[in-house]
């Protein structure tokens, strides 16, 4: 699925279907004409995602083929064992969780999960979290810190769950308690923002000793429709309300709310999971191991200081 | 002197006074009230128990023994990260007429005080100042309060009046959240006690940070308090919601709150639970 603003490209792309199909064998100049296409697309691609707006890369964060937390998984990790349910009410498929390798290293693995069919997608509330679903976070948190064992988070959601039982089982004390006992938990806690960073539901798993961000992932305390239907009056106005909130990787590593991007290939994650896994392995793994050196009290004291700062001018 | 019993400007000179000089319509039940009634109940309407948002310094007078209130941080004010602007312009231009308004730089102000004598730390959002919104100067107090209360052993009071994080500062108000609450847990570090008062109203960014991470849940009558928007949740569920929902009772009922008090009752709740908590 090609987005609005990647017209060019597709255009490119029904050109090369359609002398694949007219050539099925193409030898010699007809060869030539096909890599002349391909590099051509590839170009384009490159020139488009290289001067992506905000409003652009919240579609790319919101592309219904980027990779979820079970791409990651399967990319990153050897081995995962969910666990299930926050021992309270219930076991909410909004927010996965469990033990994970990746490489050598094991790890708690934590995050939303939006899904890929509808079926999939209406299970798990399309990544919005419930109460349950932070109170598992939670559990599974204080559990990496009883074993030992660092916690890395995906963040990937349009925003916490509004509603009514939602409310009702307390989703601000659910997302409020995570703050409280993350900004404490003594183990490391790396948070990697893979798609949507949505306000509230983003941060109730997001307090980290290093915060990631892909590429063309974005991170706002309102989703830019929302901004704009309430400072526009006009919820098409989103274009402006995203260039005005700063809510890409590049705007929040200036504003040091995040320590560093990862990059994603071009055209997108999307466009090729492979390099994407490649790269975001190595990023969290880097950050992992020199964060296993740090002691659980300079690591705590390091995390207060880190958050202590932020918005201070 | 009490905020309630302030000498009114003398009509004297004038021929006769106006109507809304004697006499108050309850916001809620549509009653009238006579002014003097209005403020010397505390801004309650006897009649349904309407409880009108307070100005901080109101609250200060309300609940700090007289002449205890140090302020905390007073030139601490909002920041403009973002260079924000909007279809009615400038952030920068909102705040700074808010400032004049309100007298205030920021949304909370913080201080230490003492309640019947015992000496405590507080935060005390004012829902005037852009609708009390969580913005970094907010957070920057409230994280300074607690670490005076950490240092010098106090309890900790915050009283919430907030819609929530404030837009205009984008990620930074979000990032606010975390860092209130990081600042609690030093103080839960220290075994101090923190208790959180939800006044009209505690919602978003607010409610699901320090508001409801306090020790005990004090909540004023009819507060308006929870996570979404009603109109949202509405919408997202396609149903109606019960007219009490999301009130202080609501929240009550389902395990978030542990008392409702009244404002007439509330420093002495406070200065009963402090002793409870067994501070001196």
């Amino acid at each position: 699925m090609s987005l609005d603003f990647e017209k060019d490209v597709a255009d490119i792309e029904t050109k090369i279907e359609a002398f694949k199909a007219k050539n099925p064998e193409a030898t010699g100049e007809l060869v030539k004409t096909l890599n002349g296409l391909e590099l051509e697309r590839a170009e384009k691609l490159k020139e488009l995602y290289a001067t992506l707006t905000p409003w652009q890369t919240v579609q790319v964060a919101r592309h219904p083929e980027r990779p979820l937390i079970r791409d990651f998984i399967k990319g990153l990790c050897s081995e995962f064992i969910e666990l299930h349910g926050d021992r309270l009410f219930g076991d909410d498929h909004g927010m996965i969780g469990g033990f994970a390798t990746i490489d050598d290293r094991r790890v708690m693995v934590i995050g939303h999960q939006k899904g890929k069919e509808l079926d999939e997608k209406i299970k798990c509330n399309f990544g919005q979290a419930c109460p349950e679903g932070y109170r598992k976070a939670l559990r599974l948190m204080k559990l990496a810190e009883k074993y030992h064992i660092p916690v890395v988070t995906f963040i990937d959601t349009p925003g916490a769950f509004p509603g009514r039982d939602a409310e009702e089982r307390g989703q601000a004390e659910a997302i409020a308690r995570n703050l409280l006992e993350m900004s404490a938990l003594k183990t490391p806690v790396v948070a990697v923002v893979t798609g949507e960073g949505g306000s509230g539901g983003a941060i109730g798993i997001g307090v980290g000793d290093v915060v990631l961000m892909l590429s063309n992932a974005v991170y706002s305390v309102i989703s830019p429709e929302g901004c704009a239907s309430i400072l526009w009056r006009d919820g098409t106005k989103a274009n402006e309300a995203a260039n005005t909130l700063k809510i890409t990787a590049k705007s929040l590593l200036q504003l040091k709310i995040i320590d560093e991007i990862i990059p994603e290939p071009v055209g997108g994650a999307h466009r090729n999971y492979e390099a994407t896994m490649k790269t975001s392995k190595k990023v969290i793994l880097k950050h992992l191991d020199a964060l296993a050196k740090v002691s659980p009290k300079k690591l705590t004291a390091r995390r207060f200081e880190k958050y202590a700062a932020m918005g201070r001018f | 002197m009490g905020w309630f019993t302030k000498s009114k400007e003398t009509t004297a000179n004038s021929e006769s006074p106006k109507k809304e000089d004697i006499w108050i319509q309850c916001p809620s039940c549509k009653a009238h009230i006579y002014k003097e009634e209005w403020e010397k109940n505390l801004k309650v309407c006897d009649r349904c128990h309407f409880h009108e948002r307070l100005t901080w310094k109101e609250r200060v007078d309300m609940l700090l023994d007289g002449g205890s209130f140090v302020e905390l941080c007073p030139k601490v004010s909002w920041n403009d990260p973002l260079k924000f602007s909007d279809a009615k312009g400038p952030y920068a231009e909102k705040a700074a007429e808010t400032c004049e308004k309100t007298g205030m730089k920021e949304s909370v102000a913080t201080g230490t005080g003492k309640i019947n004598g015992i000496k405590v730390a507080m935060a005390i959002m004012d829902f005037r100042f852009l609708g009390g919104s969580l913005a970094s100067g907010t957070g920057e107090k409230i994280l300074q309060a607690a670490m005076v209360a950490v240092k010098h052993k106090l309890p900790y009071i915050i009283i919430s009046a907030s819609g929530g994080a404030r837009m205009h500062e984008g990620i930074v108000s979000l990032m606010q959240m975390p860092k209130t609450c990081a600042a609690l847990a030093q103080l839960k570090e220290a075994n101090l006690p923190y208790i959180s008062i939800m006044t009209d109203p505690t919602t978003g960014g607010v409610s699901a940070s320090f508001a409801m991470v306090g020790d005990i849940h004090i909540a004023e009558p009819r507060s308006l308090i929870g996570f979404a928007g009603r109109r949202v949740i509405e919408e997202t569920i396609k149903q109606k919601l019960p007219d009490d929902f999301q009130t202080a009772e609501y929240l009550m009922d389902h395990g978030f709150v542990d008392m409702i008090v009244h404002r007439k009752d509330m420093k002495e709740m406070l200065f009963k639970l402090l002793k409870y908590a067994g501070c001196k």
